[in-house]
């Protein structure tokens, strides 16, 4: 792109504006007419799959904010309306949610790209420069995203994260105080990160246009690194690379839809559906898996200030890239020993993300000094050395004659890189969902209706569950979620209208105050929400031997374990997503009489087989015969057990049918797009290989 | 400078600051062996009335060899010296160390492992320096006003 555009187009509509503000023009030349190599790999489309997920981001934010309250005492709750109540909320906040992570996959296989091929080099180093920029912007947006749920993990990841700025001497605490607004994390610490988190975005959006810029003025590098010099090297963006990036896209979508429908929790912390308290910090604090890498990096180093230091060098070392690797040869495809090290970097990358979730005891620290040592010496002592030693191979003479050159070697090096990265990813997400878990025992895995792509809930069990609820927890436990009208919604327990409106009345519901200024009671109708047992915390533990029975809206989202190798591989593929379910189910008939040798159970605690730790304060709540159902089903514990589960899987999940049925439908319709964009693609693409 | 009005507004406000004045802590029900978790400017401070066994185990440790070098004289009252009241935060990266755990009978922090003794003193693990002690002081023997 050089220079205003001679486009002129036909409508005179369109000549008029063209004439006052030559847009038509520059979108013209930027993505129509614009020269593109022709020899392009799917590593290219990861451009326009990042400008999607930041559209996709920025559309689905502004709408989560329309329902979100920013403040510590409602922030969760709202969350958690916009996923109940908000229409298709829970889809909304899905997509925010995985796209995030989406967001970051995208960026990081783009930036892999980008030093494989040598696309940081001259004259890209603006480009590259600007590319690291918006990562960190990135980076900063996620972080801040996470807290605004206010979960435990929000919370005291928050904590840590700003306490690391207190690493620095003399002006450390007053910067903590100061990001803080307070004495520690609280409500003016989320008001000012959800300012910044609606911010930051369109500041990405402008550094982004100003990349694409950038981008436009040198060219796009190719596998070859050899710039294009003729017209036979490159073919016009539209609709060639269009059609290339629109396939591209919508496989990208296929993957993005499996968290959203089937998995949306697989990435997340179940800690994170535990309201934050700051009197209580979880057993093993793990950022999300974009940032572990960086955690571990932080973590290997003895010295606070010294392992902030290395987190951000690691980062801000990135910007220095095109002075470090001096080669003149541009793609690693041409430099045999650099594209070597360049595979043993992302595995020492992606080995550093699986340190960063595991607790830093033992091999692991020491396996992160080692591979901290290794990514800072990648850049900077083997690159520069590299640059000065290697003998690359030679480069073809143009793209043009690359293309006609047709090695058949370059499929099987691109299968095995991606073989390679698949099975190093999925380690290293396996192990993200290990560190989220303590060192128990493993509840057996049970049978639920509720699991797979077609799993819905038993209508039954749902209701007999409701009934263990009433009839045994709802003494000490609250569920302050679930209101009697959601009894009557679809994808529940089925009841009527009337029927939730019946039970309802039976409850006794605080009102007021009225004319009088009088509070009063009054029977429930089907907007109230279940009343809680105890009117405040306090009075739950002082009835409870000191400690708070939880609610259990979200019990079964809010507990977990390890899977452990290689059942977390498994896992991701066959949907697996019940281990909250059986871990509840066991907690309920892991109670046993006989504490076994060796554990002491202190006084006013019971031994539980699942418990972590083996004491829980709470006493064995179910026994045989204690609920009888109407309709005849066994009254034993594992009876009550399972139905309570089932029931408590629903109210932490009420739209989990409509969740899997839209899934159903949007992995039809995605993969006969995809189908589609393929065919197409080879159509337009017939005359240009 | 025109920009300090858009730095300083990040600072505590007035409320926040008026919500972190003073607490009153009674002692009476911390029994010896004891101790308790109060709040103070969102903080946890626990008070701990430490047995004999604790103090002569915290006075007996030669201070040069800690990693953060402090005699348990310096962080606790004259005539008060079985009442330790320390901030609970890991000066590590954050996290609440849990009472009586650890092999010195004091603070283990099970983020990243850090051991503090009864005194509140970091002994080992990755965190510098030792449990901070607030501001504080006796208004009567069974009682202690923190901030």
């Amino acid at each position: 792109m050089s220079g205003p555009s001679e486009y002129q187009p036909t409508n005179p509509a369109l000549r008029w504006i063209e004439r006052r503000l030559p847009i038509l023009g520059l979108m013209h030349s930027s993505f129509v007419a614009y020269p593109t190599p022709r020899n392009l790999n799917y590593w290219w489309t990861f451009g326009a799959i990042l400008s999607l997920m930041l559209g996709v981001q920025i559309l689905t934010g502004v709408i989560l904010a329309m329902h979100y309250t920013p403040e510590a005492t409602m922030a969760f709750k709202s969350v958690e309306d916009i996923v109940r109540d908000v229409n298709y909320g829970w889809l909304l906040r899905n997509m925010h949610a995985s796209g995030a992570s989406m967001f970051f996959l995208a960026v990081y296989i783009h930036m892999f790209r980008g030093l494989y091929y040598g696309s940081y080099k001259e004259p890209r180093e603006v480009l590259w420069i600007l590319g690291v920029i918006i990562y960190l912007l990135m980076m900063a947006t996620g972080f801040m995203g996470y807290v605004l749920p206010w979960g435990q993990m929000s919370f005291w990841g928050a904590t840590v994260i700003t306490n690391l700025f207190s690493a620095f001497p003399y002006v450390g605490d007053s910067i903590v105080t100061l990001l803080w607004g307070g004495y520690s994390v609280g409500n003016p610490t989320l008001n000012r990160f959800f300012s910044l988190h609606y911010l930051l975005p369109f500041v990405i959006a402008g550094v982004v246009v100003l990349h694409i810029w950038a981008l436009h003025v040198a060219g796009q590098n190719n596998p070859t690194g050899v710039e294009a010099k003729t017209e036979k090297d490159t073919v016009a963006f539209t609709p060639y690379a269009t059609i290339k990036d629109l396939f591209g896209v919508s496989c990208f979508l296929i993957f993005y839809a499996w968290f959203i429908f089937y998995m949306p929790n697989y990435l997340g912390d179940a800690d994170n559906y535990i309201p934050a308290n700051p009197g209580v910090t979880p057993a093993h604090i793990v950022p999300e898996w974009y940032y572990l890498a960086f955690y571990a990096m932080l973590r290997s180093i003895p010295n606070k200030l010294a392992g902030v230091v290395v987190m951000f060098s690691s980062i801000l070392l990135l910007l220095f890239l095109p002075w470090l690797d001096t080669a003149k040869t541009r793609s690693s495809k041409y430099r045999p020993l650099a594209k070597q090290f360049f595979w043993m970097f992302v595995v020492v990358c992606v080995l550093l993300g699986y340190l960063g979730a595991q607790p830093p005891e033992g091999i692991y620290v020491i396996a992160g000094r080692i591979l901290t040592f290794c990514y800072f010496a990648y850049f900077l002592i083997l690159l520069p050395l590299l640059s000065r030693i290697e003998k690359p191979r030679p480069v073809p003479n143009s793209i043009a004659d690359d293309v006609l050159a047709k090695q058949a070697g370059k499929a099987a090096t691109l299968a095995s890189a991606v073989i390679a990265l698949a099975v190093a990813g999925t380690v290293f997400v396996g192990s993200v969902q290990s560190a989220r878990a303590e060192e128990q025992e493993t509840p057996p895995s049970q049978k639920w209706s509720f699991a797979g792509p077609f799993g819905k809930y038993d209508r039954g069990s749902l209701q007999r569950g409701l009934k263990v609820y009433k009839e045994v927890c709802s003494a000490c436990h609250s569920l302050n979620y679930i209101a009697f009208r959601n009894l009557a919604d679809s994808g529940g327990p089925g009841y009527s209208t009337a029927q939730a409106a019946a039970l309802a009345a039976e409850y006794k519901v605080k009102d007021g105050p009225n004319d009088q200024g009088e509070m009063f009671e009054r029977p429930g109708r089907p907007a109230d929400y279940f009343p809680a047992p105890f009117p405040n915390e306090q009075a739950a533990r002082a009835a409870n031997g000191g400690a708070a029975p939880p609610d259990l809206s979200l019990i079964t989202k809010a507990r977990s374990y390890e899977r452990g190798f290689p059942w977390f591989i498994f896992d991701f593929f066959t949907q697996f997503q019940e281990q909250g379910p059986n871990y509840v189910s066991g907690i309920l008939q892991g109670f046993e009489d006989k504490v076994p040798a060796g554990v002491t159970i202190p006084d006013g605690a019971y031994y539980n087989k699942y418990f972590p730790g083996h004491a829980i304060k709470m006493p064995k709540p179910l026994s045989d015969g204690q609920v009888t159902f109407d309709d005849g089903s066994p009254a034993t514990v594992a009876q009550y057990a399972h139905d309570v589960t089932t029931f408590l899987m629903w109210t932490a999940d009420p739209h989990l049918e409509d969740r899997k049925r839209l899934g159903m439908q949007a992995f039809v319709f995605l993969i006969i797009f995809a189908g589609l964009m393929y065919f197409t693609k080879k159509k337009v693409w017939a005359d240009a290989h | 400078m025109s920009l300090w009005p858009f730095v300083s507004q990040m600072n505590p406000d007035a409320s926040t600051i008026a919500a972190g004045a003073p607490i009153e802590v009674d002692l009476t029900p911390i029994a010896s062996g004891q101790d308790i978790k109060v709040f103070w400017r969102g903080k946890p401070i626990y008070i701990m009335n430490r047995t004999k066994k604790q103090v002569e185990e915290a006075r007996s440790v030669p201070v040069a060899s800690l990693p953060d070098p402090a005699t348990d004289q310096s962080r606790v009252k004259e005539g008060h010296d079985q009442w330790l009241v320390v901030i609970g935060i890991c000066t590590h990266l954050g996290c609440i160390p849990i009472a009586h755990e650890g092999n010195y009978d004091g603070f283990f922090c099970p983020c990243h492992g850090s051991q503090y003794d009864s005194s509140g003193r970091i002994r080992q693990g990755p965190a510098p320096a030792n449990l901070p002690v607030p501001p504080y002081q006796f208004v009567s023997d069974s009682k202690i006003q923190i901030g």
